[in-house]
Protein backbone atom coordinates (compact mmCIF):
# COMPACT_ATOMS: atom_id res chain seq x y z
CA UNK A 1 0.00 0.00 0.00
CA UNK A 2 1.36 3.80 -0.53
CA UNK A 3 -0.07 6.94 0.84
CA UNK A 4 0.09 9.21 -2.03
CA UNK A 5 -0.38 13.19 -2.60
CA UNK A 6 -3.72 12.95 -3.00
CA UNK A 7 -4.38 10.75 -0.24
CA UNK A 8 -2.15 13.07 1.77
CA UNK A 9 -4.36 16.87 0.98
CA UNK A 10 -7.72 14.15 1.59
CA UNK A 11 -5.96 13.59 5.14
CA UNK A 12 -4.77 17.27 6.02
CA UNK A 13 -8.47 18.25 4.65
CA UNK A 14 -10.12 16.32 7.20
CA UNK A 15 -7.80 16.73 10.03
CA UNK A 16 -7.90 20.76 9.40
CA UNK A 17 -4.36 21.29 8.74
CA UNK A 18 -2.96 22.88 6.05
CA UNK A 19 -0.57 21.50 3.84
CA UNK A 20 1.46 23.04 1.14
CA UNK A 21 3.04 20.87 -1.15
CA UNK A 22 6.80 20.77 0.21
CA UNK A 23 5.18 19.55 3.51
CA UNK A 24 3.00 17.39 1.77
CA UNK A 25 5.62 15.37 0.22
CA UNK A 26 7.79 15.10 3.49
CA UNK A 27 4.33 13.66 5.04
CA UNK A 28 3.69 11.00 2.48
CA UNK A 29 7.30 9.81 2.82
CA UNK A 30 7.05 9.34 6.70
CA UNK A 31 3.67 8.09 6.62
CA UNK A 32 4.66 5.51 4.09
CA UNK A 33 7.31 4.53 5.87
CA UNK A 34 4.96 4.12 9.38
CA UNK A 35 2.19 2.53 7.98
CA UNK A 36 4.73 -0.44 5.63
CA UNK A 37 5.80 -1.06 9.68
CA UNK A 38 2.13 -1.30 10.96
CA UNK A 39 1.60 -3.64 8.09
CA UNK A 40 2.74 -6.29 10.06
CA UNK A 41 -0.54 -6.99 12.07
CA UNK A 42 -2.18 -8.20 8.93
CA UNK A 43 -0.19 -11.31 9.51
CA UNK A 44 -2.67 -12.01 12.37
CA UNK A 45 -5.93 -13.59 11.74
CA UNK A 46 -8.06 -11.93 13.67
CA UNK A 47 -11.73 -12.65 12.84
CA UNK A 48 -12.71 -14.00 15.52
CA UNK A 49 -11.09 -11.98 17.96
CA UNK A 50 -12.99 -9.48 20.02
CA UNK A 51 -12.27 -5.93 20.18
CA UNK A 52 -10.90 -4.30 23.09
CA UNK A 53 -12.19 -1.09 23.22
CA UNK A 54 -11.14 -0.66 27.18
CA UNK A 55 -8.67 -2.51 29.68
CA UNK A 56 -10.93 -1.16 32.73
CA UNK A 57 -13.22 -4.08 32.88
CA UNK A 58 -16.02 -1.91 34.69
CA UNK A 59 -19.12 -0.41 34.12
CA UNK A 60 -19.37 2.89 33.92
CA UNK A 61 -20.60 4.40 37.29
CA UNK A 62 -24.08 6.61 37.49
CA UNK A 63 -24.59 9.45 39.19
CA UNK A 64 -27.34 11.86 39.67
CA UNK A 65 -28.12 14.53 37.23
CA UNK A 66 -27.65 17.93 39.12
CA UNK A 67 -25.43 21.11 38.74
CA UNK A 68 -22.51 21.11 40.74
CA UNK A 69 -20.49 23.95 39.31
CA UNK A 70 -21.88 27.16 38.07
CA UNK A 71 -21.38 30.91 37.38
CA UNK A 72 -18.23 29.27 35.24
CA UNK A 73 -18.27 31.86 31.99
CA UNK A 74 -15.65 34.00 33.07
CA UNK A 75 -13.35 30.73 33.44
CA UNK A 76 -14.50 29.31 30.74
CA UNK A 77 -14.18 32.72 28.50
CA UNK A 78 -10.75 33.50 30.25
CA UNK A 79 -8.56 31.93 28.04
CA UNK A 80 -9.91 32.45 24.51
CA UNK A 81 -7.81 34.15 21.81
CA UNK A 82 -10.55 36.59 20.95
CA UNK A 83 -13.91 37.46 23.24
CA UNK A 84 -16.25 40.10 23.38
CA UNK A 85 -17.76 40.17 26.77
CA UNK A 86 -19.93 36.87 26.90
CA UNK A 87 -19.23 34.95 23.58
CA UNK A 88 -16.21 33.83 21.79
CA UNK A 89 -15.43 35.38 18.60
CA UNK A 90 -14.82 33.36 15.34
CA UNK A 91 -14.11 35.00 11.67
CA UNK A 92 -17.65 35.88 10.12
CA UNK A 93 -19.13 32.66 8.90
CA UNK A 94 -22.05 33.87 7.41
CA UNK A 95 -21.73 36.28 3.96
CA UNK B 1 23.47 21.66 54.89
CA UNK B 2 25.22 22.69 51.43
CA UNK B 3 23.85 18.94 50.52
CA UNK B 4 19.81 19.23 50.93
CA UNK B 5 19.33 18.48 47.31
CA UNK B 6 21.41 15.37 47.40
CA UNK B 7 18.72 14.04 49.89
CA UNK B 8 16.24 11.88 49.03
CA UNK B 9 12.64 12.78 49.84
CA UNK B 10 12.46 9.93 52.79
CA UNK B 11 15.37 11.56 54.05
CA UNK B 12 13.98 15.07 53.11
CA UNK B 13 10.79 14.55 55.25
CA UNK B 14 12.31 12.57 58.58
CA UNK B 15 14.60 15.93 58.85
CA UNK B 16 11.78 18.48 58.21
CA UNK B 17 9.28 16.38 60.43
CA UNK B 18 12.42 16.40 62.85
CA UNK B 19 13.08 19.90 62.82
CA UNK B 20 16.62 19.64 61.30
CA UNK B 21 15.53 21.44 58.07
CA UNK B 22 12.87 24.46 57.55
CA UNK B 23 10.58 24.24 54.42
CA UNK B 24 11.79 27.49 53.37
CA UNK B 25 15.72 26.22 53.63
CA UNK B 26 14.67 22.93 51.53
CA UNK B 27 12.29 25.08 49.34
CA UNK B 28 15.81 27.75 48.20
CA UNK B 29 18.17 25.00 48.29
CA UNK B 30 16.28 23.12 45.26
CA UNK B 31 15.52 26.89 43.57
CA UNK B 32 19.32 27.59 44.03
CA UNK B 33 20.17 24.51 42.13
CA UNK B 34 17.83 24.87 39.74
CA UNK B 35 18.52 28.63 39.11
CA UNK B 36 22.40 27.29 38.40
CA UNK B 37 20.98 24.26 36.16
CA UNK B 38 19.00 26.41 33.09
CA UNK B 39 20.82 24.96 30.58
CA UNK B 40 19.93 21.69 31.11
CA UNK B 41 16.24 23.19 29.50
CA UNK B 42 14.84 21.04 31.97
CA UNK B 43 12.05 23.67 33.40
CA UNK B 44 9.38 25.15 30.72
CA UNK B 45 8.05 27.75 33.68
CA UNK B 46 9.15 28.59 37.10
CA UNK B 47 7.31 29.80 39.90
CA UNK B 48 10.46 30.04 42.31
CA UNK B 49 9.45 33.13 44.42
CA UNK B 50 6.06 31.95 44.83
CA UNK B 51 7.60 28.90 45.88
CA UNK B 52 9.87 30.26 48.87
CA UNK B 53 6.67 32.56 49.66
CA UNK B 54 4.63 29.12 50.38
CA UNK B 55 7.38 27.69 52.08
CA UNK B 56 7.92 30.48 54.30
CA UNK B 57 4.03 29.97 54.99
CA UNK B 58 4.31 26.32 55.79
CA UNK B 59 6.89 27.23 57.89
CA UNK B 60 5.30 29.67 60.38
CA UNK B 61 2.76 26.86 60.87
CA UNK B 62 3.59 23.96 59.89
CA UNK B 63 1.49 20.65 59.62
CA UNK B 64 3.97 17.76 59.79
CA UNK B 65 1.08 15.23 60.02
CA UNK B 66 1.32 15.40 56.15
CA UNK B 67 3.12 13.04 54.00
CA UNK B 68 4.79 15.60 51.88
CA UNK B 69 5.36 18.50 54.49
CA UNK B 70 6.14 21.59 52.52
CA UNK B 71 8.56 19.37 50.43
CA UNK B 72 9.21 21.57 47.10
CA UNK B 73 8.34 19.95 43.58
CA UNK B 74 8.75 20.38 39.97
CA UNK B 75 5.88 18.35 37.86
CA UNK B 76 5.39 17.48 33.99
CA UNK B 77 3.96 20.55 31.93
CA UNK B 78 0.99 18.48 30.97
CA UNK B 79 -0.55 18.58 34.73
CA UNK B 80 -3.00 21.19 34.57
CA UNK B 81 -2.27 23.77 37.21
CA UNK B 82 -4.82 26.46 38.52
CA UNK B 83 -3.34 30.06 37.60
CA UNK B 84 0.05 28.88 36.38
CA UNK B 85 1.15 28.57 32.82
CA UNK B 86 -0.05 24.79 31.55
CA UNK B 87 1.36 24.22 27.33
CA UNK B 88 2.29 20.48 26.66
CA UNK B 89 5.49 21.25 25.58
CA UNK B 90 3.15 22.91 22.75
CA UNK B 91 3.08 26.11 20.68
CA UNK B 92 -0.63 25.88 20.62
CA UNK B 93 -1.21 25.98 24.26
CA UNK B 94 1.88 28.33 25.01
CA UNK B 95 -0.55 31.20 26.35
CA UNK B 96 -2.98 28.74 28.50
CA UNK B 97 -3.15 29.39 32.12
CA UNK B 98 -6.05 26.79 33.57
CA UNK B 99 -8.63 28.14 35.84
CA UNK B 100 -8.53 24.92 37.52
CA UNK B 101 -6.46 22.04 39.05
CA UNK B 102 -5.77 18.12 37.78
CA UNK B 103 -6.68 15.95 40.29
CA UNK B 104 -3.33 14.44 40.91
CA UNK B 105 -1.47 17.48 41.43
CA UNK B 106 -4.04 18.58 44.06
CA UNK B 107 -3.68 15.25 45.67
CA UNK B 108 0.57 16.53 45.62
CA UNK B 109 -0.53 19.88 47.03
CA UNK B 110 -3.25 18.70 49.79
CA UNK B 111 0.02 16.66 51.35
CA UNK B 112 1.75 19.81 51.87
CA UNK B 113 4.24 19.48 49.21
CA UNK B 114 5.19 22.91 47.06
CA UNK B 115 4.92 23.66 43.14
CA UNK B 116 8.80 24.57 42.22
CA UNK B 117 7.59 24.48 38.57
CA UNK B 118 6.64 22.90 35.31
CA UNK B 119 9.02 20.90 33.63
CA UNK B 120 9.94 20.44 30.06
CA UNK B 121 8.30 17.41 27.79
CA UNK B 122 7.37 16.11 24.35
CA UNK B 123 5.20 18.05 22.76
CA UNK B 124 1.70 16.73 24.10
CA UNK B 125 3.70 13.60 24.89
CA UNK B 126 4.31 12.34 21.70
CA UNK B 127 8.38 11.90 21.84
CA UNK B 128 10.93 9.66 23.26
CA UNK B 129 13.51 12.22 23.61
CA UNK B 130 11.90 15.71 24.27
CA UNK B 131 12.81 16.30 20.62
CA UNK B 132 9.32 17.19 19.94
CA UNK B 133 8.96 20.09 22.85
CA UNK B 134 8.32 23.50 21.30
CA UNK B 135 10.99 24.98 24.18
CA UNK B 136 13.65 22.72 22.94
CA UNK B 137 15.62 19.97 23.65
CA UNK B 138 16.29 19.19 27.49
CA UNK B 139 19.65 18.01 28.13
CA UNK B 140 20.38 14.55 29.96
CA UNK B 141 22.29 15.57 33.19
CA UNK B 142 24.62 11.85 32.66
CA UNK B 143 26.29 13.62 29.81
CA UNK B 144 25.87 16.45 27.29
CA UNK B 145 23.99 15.89 24.23
CA UNK B 146 22.54 13.32 25.20
CA UNK B 147 18.09 13.09 25.62
CA UNK B 148 16.78 11.87 28.81
CA UNK B 149 14.05 9.89 27.14
CA UNK B 150 10.61 11.49 26.63
CA UNK B 151 8.36 12.00 26.90
CA UNK B 152 8.74 12.62 30.38
CA UNK B 153 11.97 14.33 29.56
CA UNK B 154 11.95 17.38 31.76
CA UNK B 155 10.88 15.32 34.56
CA UNK B 156 14.05 12.60 34.23
CA UNK B 157 16.36 15.33 33.61
CA UNK B 158 15.11 17.26 36.83
CA UNK B 159 15.05 14.41 39.46
CA UNK B 160 18.44 12.66 38.24
CA UNK B 161 19.85 15.85 38.23
CA UNK B 162 18.34 17.04 41.76
CA UNK B 163 16.59 20.02 40.61
CA UNK B 164 13.55 18.28 42.22
CA UNK B 165 13.75 15.51 45.36
CA UNK B 166 10.86 13.74 43.44
CA UNK B 167 8.33 14.50 40.16
CA UNK B 168 5.30 13.10 38.35
CA UNK B 169 5.17 12.09 34.73
CA UNK B 170 2.36 10.82 32.63
CA UNK B 171 3.09 7.37 30.87
CA UNK B 172 0.94 6.67 27.34
CA UNK B 173 3.74 4.04 25.52
CA UNK B 174 6.75 4.61 27.92
CA UNK B 175 7.13 7.64 28.60
CA UNK B 176 7.85 7.72 32.06
CA UNK B 177 9.98 4.13 32.77
CA UNK B 178 11.81 5.35 29.07
CA UNK B 179 13.45 8.60 30.63
CA UNK B 180 13.79 6.91 34.04
CA UNK B 181 16.11 4.35 32.52
CA UNK B 182 17.79 6.68 30.68
CA UNK B 183 18.85 8.74 33.49
CA UNK B 184 19.42 6.00 36.00
CA UNK B 185 15.69 6.74 38.35
CA UNK B 186 12.87 4.79 39.01
CA UNK B 187 9.91 5.70 37.19
CA UNK B 188 6.71 3.90 37.93
CA UNK B 189 3.73 3.41 35.38
CA UNK B 190 0.40 2.50 37.31
CA UNK B 191 -2.39 0.17 36.47
CA UNK B 192 -4.65 1.54 34.39
CA UNK B 193 -7.65 3.43 36.12
CA UNK B 194 -5.02 4.02 39.43
CA UNK B 195 -4.50 7.90 39.24
CA UNK B 196 -6.91 9.83 37.87
CA UNK B 197 -6.59 11.95 34.39
CA UNK B 198 -8.86 15.12 35.46
CA UNK B 199 -6.85 17.82 34.30
CA UNK B 200 -3.76 15.76 32.39
CA UNK B 201 -3.72 17.39 28.70
CA UNK B 202 -4.93 14.50 27.13
CA UNK B 203 -3.24 12.00 24.15
CA UNK B 204 -4.30 8.57 23.99
CA UNK B 205 -6.96 8.00 26.81
CA UNK B 206 -7.00 4.78 26.75
CA UNK B 207 -3.75 4.68 27.71
CA UNK B 208 -2.64 7.55 29.46
CA UNK B 209 -1.66 7.40 33.29
CA UNK B 210 0.15 9.62 35.52
CA UNK B 211 2.84 8.20 37.28
CA UNK B 212 5.58 9.14 40.45
CA UNK B 213 9.36 9.36 39.63
CA UNK B 214 12.10 9.44 42.03
CA UNK B 215 15.69 8.41 42.88
CA UNK B 216 14.71 5.65 45.06
CA UNK B 217 11.80 2.69 45.31
CA UNK B 218 10.68 3.73 48.43
CA UNK B 219 10.11 7.70 47.48
CA UNK B 220 8.34 6.87 44.52
CA UNK B 221 6.03 3.83 46.69
CA UNK B 222 5.66 6.97 48.80
CA UNK B 223 4.45 9.58 45.73
CA UNK B 224 2.67 7.19 43.92
CA UNK B 225 0.51 6.75 47.28
CA UNK B 226 -0.06 10.00 47.39
CA UNK B 227 -1.20 10.15 43.61
CA UNK B 228 -3.22 7.39 43.41
CA UNK B 229 -7.15 7.92 44.33
CA UNK B 230 -10.67 6.99 42.70
CA UNK B 231 -11.71 10.31 41.28
CA UNK B 232 -15.64 10.33 39.99
CA UNK B 233 -14.21 13.37 37.61
CA UNK B 234 -12.98 11.03 35.74
CA UNK B 235 -14.93 7.83 34.44
CA UNK B 236 -12.12 5.46 33.78
CA UNK B 237 -10.88 6.03 37.25
CA UNK B 238 -11.48 2.93 39.52
CA UNK B 239 -12.61 2.89 42.84
CA UNK B 240 -10.22 -0.55 44.43
CA UNK B 241 -8.55 -0.71 48.02
CA UNK B 242 -5.49 1.32 47.35
CA UNK B 243 -2.16 0.55 49.92
CA UNK B 244 -0.49 2.55 51.87
CA UNK B 245 2.49 1.33 49.21
CA UNK B 246 5.54 2.67 51.18
CA UNK B 247 4.43 2.04 54.52
CA UNK B 248 3.94 -1.84 53.26
CA UNK B 249 6.95 -1.85 51.09
CA UNK B 250 9.02 -5.11 51.61
CA UNK B 251 12.26 -6.59 50.68
CA UNK B 252 10.94 -10.09 51.27
CA UNK B 253 10.18 -11.76 47.96
CA UNK B 254 10.55 -15.02 48.73
CA UNK B 255 8.71 -17.66 46.75
CA UNK B 256 7.59 -15.23 44.34
CA UNK B 257 7.45 -16.32 40.55
CA UNK B 258 9.05 -14.19 38.11
CA UNK B 259 8.51 -14.70 34.82
CA UNK B 260 10.81 -14.13 31.73
CA UNK B 261 9.23 -13.63 28.26
CA UNK B 262 11.50 -15.30 25.59
CA UNK B 263 9.81 -12.73 22.91
CA UNK B 264 11.95 -10.22 24.59
CA UNK B 265 14.89 -11.27 23.12
CA UNK B 266 14.58 -8.82 20.25
CA UNK B 267 16.80 -9.07 17.49
CA UNK B 268 19.58 -6.48 17.30
CA UNK B 269 19.57 -6.29 20.88
CA UNK B 270 22.81 -4.92 22.62
CA UNK B 271 24.88 -7.96 24.29
CA UNK B 272 25.39 -5.36 27.46
CA UNK B 273 21.41 -5.46 27.85
CA UNK B 274 20.95 -8.77 27.49
CA UNK B 275 23.76 -9.19 30.14
CA UNK B 276 21.73 -6.79 32.29
CA UNK B 277 18.86 -9.13 32.08
CA UNK B 278 20.90 -12.05 32.83
CA UNK B 279 22.32 -9.96 35.90
CA UNK B 280 18.56 -8.77 37.30
CA UNK B 281 17.48 -12.66 37.13
CA UNK B 282 20.55 -13.56 39.24
CA UNK B 283 19.42 -11.11 41.54
CA UNK B 284 15.31 -11.87 41.73
CA UNK B 285 16.72 -15.48 42.42
CA UNK B 286 19.32 -14.19 45.18
CA UNK B 287 16.16 -13.12 47.00
CA UNK B 288 14.22 -16.36 46.83
CA UNK B 289 11.68 -15.57 43.85
CA UNK B 290 11.81 -18.32 41.21
CA UNK B 291 12.54 -17.73 37.87
CA UNK B 292 9.71 -19.15 35.02
CA UNK B 293 9.92 -19.01 31.72
CA UNK B 294 7.22 -17.66 29.61
CA UNK B 295 5.62 -16.75 26.81
CA UNK B 296 4.14 -13.67 25.19
CA UNK B 297 3.78 -14.51 21.70
CA UNK B 298 2.45 -11.75 20.47
CA UNK B 299 5.23 -8.91 21.60
CA UNK B 300 6.03 -8.34 18.13
CA UNK B 301 2.55 -6.49 17.16
CA UNK B 302 2.28 -4.17 19.93
CA UNK B 303 4.32 -1.08 17.91
CA UNK B 304 2.18 -1.45 15.57
CA UNK B 305 -1.04 -1.95 17.55
CA UNK B 306 -0.23 1.19 19.41
CA UNK B 307 0.88 3.34 16.82
CA UNK B 308 -2.57 2.81 14.99
CA UNK B 309 -4.29 2.73 18.54
CA UNK B 310 -2.61 5.87 19.83
CA UNK B 311 -2.89 8.26 17.12
CA UNK B 312 -6.22 7.02 16.37
CA UNK B 313 -7.55 8.43 19.87
CA UNK B 314 -4.83 11.67 19.60
CA UNK B 315 -6.62 13.01 16.66
CA UNK B 316 -9.78 13.10 18.46
CA UNK B 317 -8.46 14.68 21.66
CA UNK B 318 -6.40 16.85 19.54
CA UNK B 319 -9.59 18.01 17.70
CA UNK B 320 -10.08 20.95 20.53
CA UNK B 321 -7.33 22.63 19.70
CA UNK B 322 -8.91 24.66 17.27
CA UNK B 323 -8.08 28.74 17.78
CA UNK B 324 -11.52 29.64 19.52
CA UNK B 325 -11.45 28.96 22.92
CA UNK B 326 -7.98 28.88 24.26
CA UNK B 327 -4.55 28.56 23.21
CA UNK B 328 -3.18 29.79 20.31
CA UNK B 329 -4.85 31.68 17.13
CA UNK B 330 -3.28 32.40 13.68
CA UNK B 331 -5.55 34.97 11.54
CA UNK B 332 -7.19 33.07 8.48
CA UNK B 333 -9.46 34.42 5.65
CA UNK B 334 -12.79 32.54 7.03
CA UNK B 335 -13.47 29.86 9.83
CA UNK B 336 -11.58 26.84 8.23
CA UNK B 337 -9.30 28.59 6.70
CA UNK B 338 -8.13 30.10 10.17
CA UNK B 339 -8.74 26.49 11.79
CA UNK B 340 -5.82 25.16 9.48
CA UNK B 341 -3.57 27.64 9.82
CA UNK B 342 -3.78 27.36 13.68
CA UNK B 343 -3.17 23.97 13.53
CA UNK B 344 -0.76 24.15 10.91
CA UNK B 345 1.46 26.52 13.27
CA UNK B 346 0.42 25.73 16.30
CA UNK B 347 1.57 21.84 16.31
CA UNK B 348 4.77 20.58 15.30
CA UNK B 349 6.18 17.75 12.68
CA UNK B 350 5.51 14.74 15.24
CA UNK B 351 2.02 16.07 16.39
CA UNK B 352 0.49 17.30 13.02
CA UNK B 353 2.16 13.38 11.65
CA UNK B 354 -0.15 11.55 14.31
CA UNK B 355 -2.79 13.64 13.82
CA UNK B 356 -2.51 12.81 10.10
CA UNK B 357 -2.40 9.00 11.15
CA UNK B 358 -4.78 8.78 13.60
CA UNK B 359 -7.25 10.60 10.87
CA UNK B 360 -6.31 8.04 8.12
CA UNK B 361 -6.99 4.53 10.64
CA UNK B 362 -10.43 6.38 11.71
CA UNK B 363 -11.73 7.53 8.21
CA UNK B 364 -14.16 6.28 5.83
CA UNK B 365 -13.46 2.65 4.61
CA UNK B 366 -10.02 2.26 6.45
CA UNK B 367 -11.62 1.64 9.79
CA UNK B 368 -11.88 -1.80 9.75
CA UNK B 369 -8.93 -2.80 8.42
CA UNK B 370 -6.76 -0.18 10.42
CA UNK B 371 -8.38 0.59 13.97
CA UNK B 372 -11.44 -2.26 14.24
CA UNK B 373 -7.64 -4.41 13.42
CA UNK B 374 -5.97 -2.78 16.06
CA UNK B 375 -8.26 -3.25 18.58
CA UNK B 376 -8.53 -6.94 18.10
CA UNK B 377 -4.64 -7.52 18.44
CA UNK B 378 -4.28 -5.69 21.55
CA UNK B 379 -7.10 -8.54 22.68
CA UNK B 380 -4.46 -10.91 22.18
CA UNK B 381 -1.69 -8.65 23.53
CA UNK B 382 -3.91 -8.41 27.10
CA UNK B 383 -4.62 -12.28 26.57
CA UNK B 384 -1.09 -13.24 26.57
CA UNK B 385 -0.63 -11.41 29.71
CA UNK B 386 -3.79 -13.05 31.17
CA UNK B 387 -2.13 -16.39 30.14
CA UNK B 388 1.35 -15.61 31.94
CA UNK B 389 -0.26 -14.47 34.54
CA UNK B 390 -1.52 -17.79 35.95
CA UNK B 391 1.65 -18.94 36.16
CA UNK B 392 3.46 -16.31 37.56
CA UNK B 393 3.05 -13.08 40.30
CA UNK B 394 5.39 -10.35 38.14
CA UNK B 395 7.48 -10.11 34.89
CA UNK B 396 10.75 -9.29 34.29
CA UNK B 397 12.47 -7.57 30.99
CA UNK B 398 14.49 -4.98 30.01
CA UNK B 399 13.17 -1.18 30.17
CA UNK B 400 14.89 -0.10 26.56
CA UNK B 401 16.25 -2.05 23.94
CA UNK B 402 19.58 0.57 24.27
CA UNK B 403 20.70 3.19 26.73
CA UNK B 404 20.45 6.72 25.79
CA UNK B 405 21.01 8.17 22.84
CA UNK B 406 22.63 11.62 21.50
CA UNK B 407 20.39 14.44 20.72
CA UNK B 408 19.54 14.59 17.02
CA UNK B 409 20.32 10.76 16.61
CA UNK B 410 17.07 9.56 15.93
CA UNK B 411 15.16 12.74 14.85
CA UNK B 412 15.01 11.95 10.98
CA UNK B 413 13.88 8.30 11.21
CA UNK B 414 10.21 8.23 13.02
CA UNK B 415 10.43 4.58 13.12
CA UNK B 416 13.86 4.22 14.51
CA UNK B 417 12.37 6.25 16.98
CA UNK B 418 9.56 4.46 17.85
CA UNK B 419 11.72 1.31 18.34
CA UNK B 420 12.56 2.90 21.48
CA UNK B 421 9.01 1.71 23.43
CA UNK B 422 9.39 -1.90 22.02
CA UNK B 423 9.61 -2.87 25.65
CA UNK B 424 7.47 -0.38 27.50
CA UNK B 425 3.93 0.20 25.11
CA UNK B 426 2.48 -3.85 25.66
CA UNK B 427 2.29 -2.69 29.22
CA UNK B 428 -0.13 0.27 28.28
CA UNK B 429 -2.25 -1.62 25.69
CA UNK B 430 -3.28 -4.41 28.48
CA UNK B 431 -3.24 -1.41 31.44
CA UNK B 432 -0.81 -3.55 33.73
CA UNK B 433 1.64 -1.21 36.19
CA UNK B 434 5.21 -1.66 35.46
CA UNK B 435 8.18 -0.14 37.01
CA UNK B 436 11.77 1.07 35.65
CA UNK B 437 14.46 0.76 38.05
CA UNK B 438 18.33 1.20 37.32
CA UNK B 439 20.36 -1.85 37.00
CA UNK B 440 23.83 -0.84 35.87
CA UNK B 441 25.70 1.08 33.32
CA UNK B 442 26.64 0.07 29.49
CA UNK B 443 30.37 0.19 28.29
CA UNK B 444 29.84 4.15 27.92
CA UNK B 445 28.79 4.70 31.24
CA UNK B 446 25.45 5.26 30.86
CA UNK B 447 22.83 4.09 32.69
CA UNK B 448 20.37 0.91 32.01
CA UNK B 449 17.06 -0.21 33.34
CA UNK B 450 15.15 -3.14 33.96
CA UNK B 451 11.38 -3.22 34.12
CA UNK B 452 9.30 -5.15 35.97
CA UNK B 453 5.40 -5.38 35.24
CA UNK B 454 2.81 -6.51 37.36
CA UNK B 455 -0.61 -7.88 37.60
CA UNK B 456 -3.71 -5.01 37.44
CA UNK B 457 -3.87 -3.50 40.62
CA UNK B 458 -0.39 -5.05 41.95
CA UNK B 459 1.75 -1.88 42.12
CA UNK B 460 2.96 -3.27 45.71
CA UNK B 461 4.24 -6.37 44.38
CA UNK B 462 6.29 -4.73 41.84
CA UNK B 463 7.65 -2.06 44.45
CA UNK B 464 9.08 -5.37 46.49
CA UNK B 465 10.14 -6.76 43.99
CA UNK B 466 12.32 -3.55 43.11
CA UNK B 467 12.85 -2.53 46.41
CA UNK B 468 14.59 -6.10 46.83
CA UNK B 469 15.87 -5.86 43.64
CA UNK B 470 17.48 -1.97 44.32
CA UNK B 471 19.03 -3.12 46.85
CA UNK B 472 21.27 -6.07 45.21
CA UNK B 473 22.18 -3.87 42.59
CA UNK B 474 23.09 -0.84 44.73
CA UNK B 475 22.83 1.51 42.07
CA UNK B 476 24.97 4.61 42.07
CA UNK B 477 24.67 7.38 39.43
CA UNK B 478 27.50 9.11 37.83
CA UNK B 479 26.40 12.89 37.69
CA UNK B 480 29.51 15.18 37.28
CA UNK B 481 27.33 18.42 37.07
CA UNK B 482 29.21 19.06 33.88
CA UNK B 483 26.70 21.74 33.34
CA UNK B 484 27.14 24.03 36.71
CA UNK B 485 29.43 26.73 35.83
Amino acid sequence: MSIDLKTIKHISKLSRISVDEKKAEKLAGDLNSIFEFIEKLNELKTANVEPLTSVAETTLKLRSDEVKSKNLREQIIKNSPQENEDYFVVPKVIE
Amino acid sequence: MSDITKQSLSELIKNIKDKKLSSTEVTKAFVERSEKSKELNAYVTEDFSAAIDKAKRFDENPNLDLKLPGIPMAVKDLFCTKNIKTTAGSKILNNFIPTYESTVTQNIWNEGAILLGKLNCDEFAMGSSNETSFFGNVQNPIDKDLVPGGSSGGSSSAVAAQLTPVTIGTDTGGSIRQPASFTGTVGLKPTYGSCSRYGIVAFASSLDQAGPMAQNVKDCALLHEVISSYDEKDSTSIDFKRNNYSKELTNNIKGKKIGIPKEYRVDGMPKEIEDLWKKGIDYVKNCGAEIIDISLPHTNYALPTYYIVAPAEASSNLARYDGVKYGFRADGENLIDMYEKTRSEGFGAEVQRRIMIGTYVLSSGYYDAYYLKAQKVRKLIKNDFDEAYKKVDAILTPSTPSSAFKIGEKTNDPVSMYLNDIFTVPVNLAGLPGISIPAGHDAKGYPLGLQIIGKAFDEQNILNIAYAMEEKINFKNKITDWWIK
